[in-house]
């Protein structure tokens, strides 16, 4: 029985991976870049959500809607501020300056709500199922997070069926070839980064629901932990991402409840140096042959 | 695009000349200090100038603010008084984000101010960053609450609260000698000089007490959001009370997963656990019937208790900690160690710390922490007095 309930919590933790994980996988898929402030677009989306429902009193769905909203906004200014200008530059200067816009997005909010942790009030209402007599107990925020996930994983599968769904695995397969289609690529792109960064918001909450603790750095363990899902699953891929994610969590909680509490981070990591060395790409990575 | 990648490279070049100059300048401020601080003590020895360092900012803001607080008010009180031998004392306190790089750099900007003493650092791993430091120097270092061994361990350094393996034995104590519990499951965090020092001895003194440890989990400083795996545990283990020596930031997520996996059970913390009461939007009914060690408890009848609290609601809106009162103790403990042994403040900073050292175990600070008998110092830095247990009833201290 506690065996299961470890596999739940596992799950849960994991489904919370799969969600950021999207945001990098997407993102890296059609743009190729890492974008490292997808964790500090999760904390400025939780902290929309905690001052708007404790400031304001609002209706803490409407509070999520509104943090979507403006996370969508964020990703979207973010990409065309700092990552677009460097579009043809080298990965490498991409790279720090998503480093740069993590730290920019953490100090801001440092300088905005200090650094003093706030708690956050969950947003989810439901509560706990309580089966077997008590001996299993699933909490509200594990349903919910869990439900969110597979819903979200539904509909980007569909939402990849259509117009600018299939604009996006074009401009993911080949940048040159999709434009001279008539795909506009900067559209594209900005549009993955809106959708990431929805979801971002979505994950924040989430995150922050099942562990109220609120700080500017938040983001930042979770949302390492989630790269290393989504590259675990294969980066670039949507399926990985949901697979690496909840693998990711459920090796995370089995390790800490069947070797060791301290250890867990550390075969965490390890399993992930023997995937990559057995399969480069990830699990269900795609191999690209470079053509010479 | 030439032209922008110039400027781009430019900046960077600069940022890292910046970088650089940074990583420098607290050794070159040293080698600065070293020779204008023998000017600057003779030139102006009209007050003391006592240095505070701790987390203002930050997870363990609520320590660092209670130290500054109390510092703050007991330096009132003393110059009000007529001062520290006649002569006015200034303090000026700052911010390490319980950090210890930020606390050196925070040593030494106090250094430059021209600091005689420091009152600091108020948690642990900074503490022991600093202690070093203030060796080099010999500059008097009296820690409200840095309870790590380390914190203490060269002469110059002395210390207020309870040290770790102490908080340990004496929990271990408690919860035998009460009879709190015969099951016990430890949480703790192993990345943290405090949490797991406590966790020794508290492991080492579980032996001769009548209660067995059932479970001892571990976290780390990047793990510390998830402890559904560790209640877990402790709850399959049957354990009817669950030892916290951590933080109060982690304790507060670990009470509200331990409810929503409907574990009913007893919480036993040490200090760490102070200020969990003022978490913002913390839900306090969670901490109900949450046991804690601690050397004070704002409802004490004491008069000098009462004094103490009223005066500091008043002027901060808040109830002081075990924190503040430690800080309070500690300013008036350097009061006492430099009238014992006549300091001035135009003694160079060795001068002051040799008196200092020789003072304070010379004297008794009866304090808000020091129970009946008051507070002795030993020559290793190490306070004497006697700890008080408190139970969160209704969201305040109840003394047990």
């Amino acid at each position: 029985m506690s065996f299961l309930s470890y596999l739940i919590n596992g799950i849960s933790l994991g489904s919370v991976y799969a969600i950021i994980a999207l945001g990098y996988t997407m993102v890296y898929g059609i743009a190729k870049m890492l974008n490292f402030a997808h964790g500090d677009v999760i904390m400025i989306g939780s902290f929309v959500v905690f001052i708007t429902t404790s400031a304001t009193g609002m209706n803490p769905l409407l509070a999520v809607l509104l943090s979507v909203v403006v996370c969508t906004i964020l990703g979207m200014v973010i990409e065309r501020l700092a990552y677009k200008p460097l579009r043809g530059a080298s990965p490498l200067a991409v790279l720090i300056t998503a480093i740069g816009v993590s730290y920019f997005l953490q100090n801001i909010a440092l300088l905005l709500f200090g650094a003093n942790p706030k708690s956050f009030t969950s947003v989810v209402k439901i509560p706990a199922l309580n089966l077997a007599g008590g001996k299993l107990i699933i909490s509200g925020e594990t349903i919910v997070t869990i439900v969110t996930c597979i819903v979200i994983m539904i509909v980007l599968t569909m939402f990849m069926k259509t117009k600018p769904g299939q604009a996006m695995l074009a401009v993911s397969e080949d940048k040159g070839a999709a434009q001279l289609m008539g795909v506009n690529v900067n559209k594209t792109i900005s549009l993955t980064f809106a959708i990431g960064s929805g979801l971002a918001a979505i994950a924040g909450v989430l995150l922050c629901s099942a562990y109220p603790s609120l700080t500017p750095y938040t983001g930042s363990m979770p949302g390492i932990k989630a790269f290393v899902a989504a590259v675990f699953g294969g980066i670039g891929s949507i399926p990985g991402a949901l697979l690496g994610g909840v693998i990711l969590g459920v090796i995370e909680i089995l390790s800490k409840a069947y070797i060791s509490s301290q250890l867990s981070d550390a075969i965490v990591f390890g399993v992930l140096i023997i995937v990559l060395l057995v399969k480069p790409t990830g699990i269900l990575g795609k191999k690209i042959n470079e053509k010479v | 695009m030439k032209k922008s990648k110039m400027i781009l490279s430019v900046l960077l070049a600069g940022t890292m000349v910046l970088g650089l100059a940074g990583c420098g300048s607290p050794s070159k401020s040293t080698s600065d200090n070293a020779s204008d601080s023998k000017t600057s003590d003779s030139s102006d020895g009209d007050t003391f100038k006592i240095g505070g360092i701790g987390p203002t900012t930050g997870g363990a803001a609520v320590y660092g603010q209670a130290v500054k607080n109390a510092a703050e008010l007991a330096v009132n009180e003393i110059n009000e008084a007529g001062g520290i031998n006649g002569k006015q004392v200034e303090l000026n306190f700052q911010d390490d984000e319980h950090d210890a790089e930020k606390a050196v750099n925070a040593y030494n900007t106090l250094k430059d101010w021209g600091m005689q003493a420091l009152l600091g650092t108020v948690t642990s791993t900074p503490c022991v960053a600093v202690a070093n430091e203030a060796y080099a120097d010999n500059m008097f270092l009296l820690s409200p609450s840095g309870s790590a061994v380390e914190c203490v361990q060269y002469d110059n350094a002395f210390r207020v609260c309870f040290s770790d393996p102490n908080q340990g034995l004496a929990s271990a104590q408690y919860i035998g000698e009460n009879k709190l519990a015969s099951k016990v499951a430890v949480i703790y965090d192993s990345s943290d000089v405090y949490s797991s020092g406590i966790y020794e001895k508290f492991a080492e003194e579980a032996k001769n007490q009548d209660f067995e440890i059932v479970a001892a989990e571990a976290f780390t400083a990047d793990n510390n959001k998830d402890f559904s795996t560790q209640i877990q545990k402790a709850k399959d283990a049957g354990a009817d009370l669950v030892f916290l020596p951590i933080y109060y930031t982690e304790a507060s997520l670990i009470l509200d997963q331990a409810k929503k996996s409907g574990y009913d059970t007893k919480f036993f913390g040490c200090d760490g656990l102070d200020g969990i009461l003022s978490v913002e939007n913390f839900d306090t009914s969670l901490t109900e019937g949450v046991m804690l060690l601690t050397p004070f408890a704002a409802d004490a009848e004491d008069e000098a208790t009462q004094k103490f609290v009223s005066e500091y609601k008043e002027k901060y809106g808040d109830t002081p900690n075990q924190f503040a009162a430690d800080a309070y103790d500690g300013m008036y403990a350097i009061k006492a160690a430099f009238e014992a042994e006549n300091v001035t403040p135009d003694m160079s900073i060795s001068d002051i710390c040799e008196a200092a050292k020789k003072g304070i175990t010379s004297i008794t600070v009866d304090g808000l922490t020091g129970g009946e008998e008051g507070i002795t110092w030993t020559a290793d830095g190490e306070p004497n007095k006697s700890p008080k247990a408190v139970i969160i009833t209704d969201g305040a201290y109840k003394a047990m």
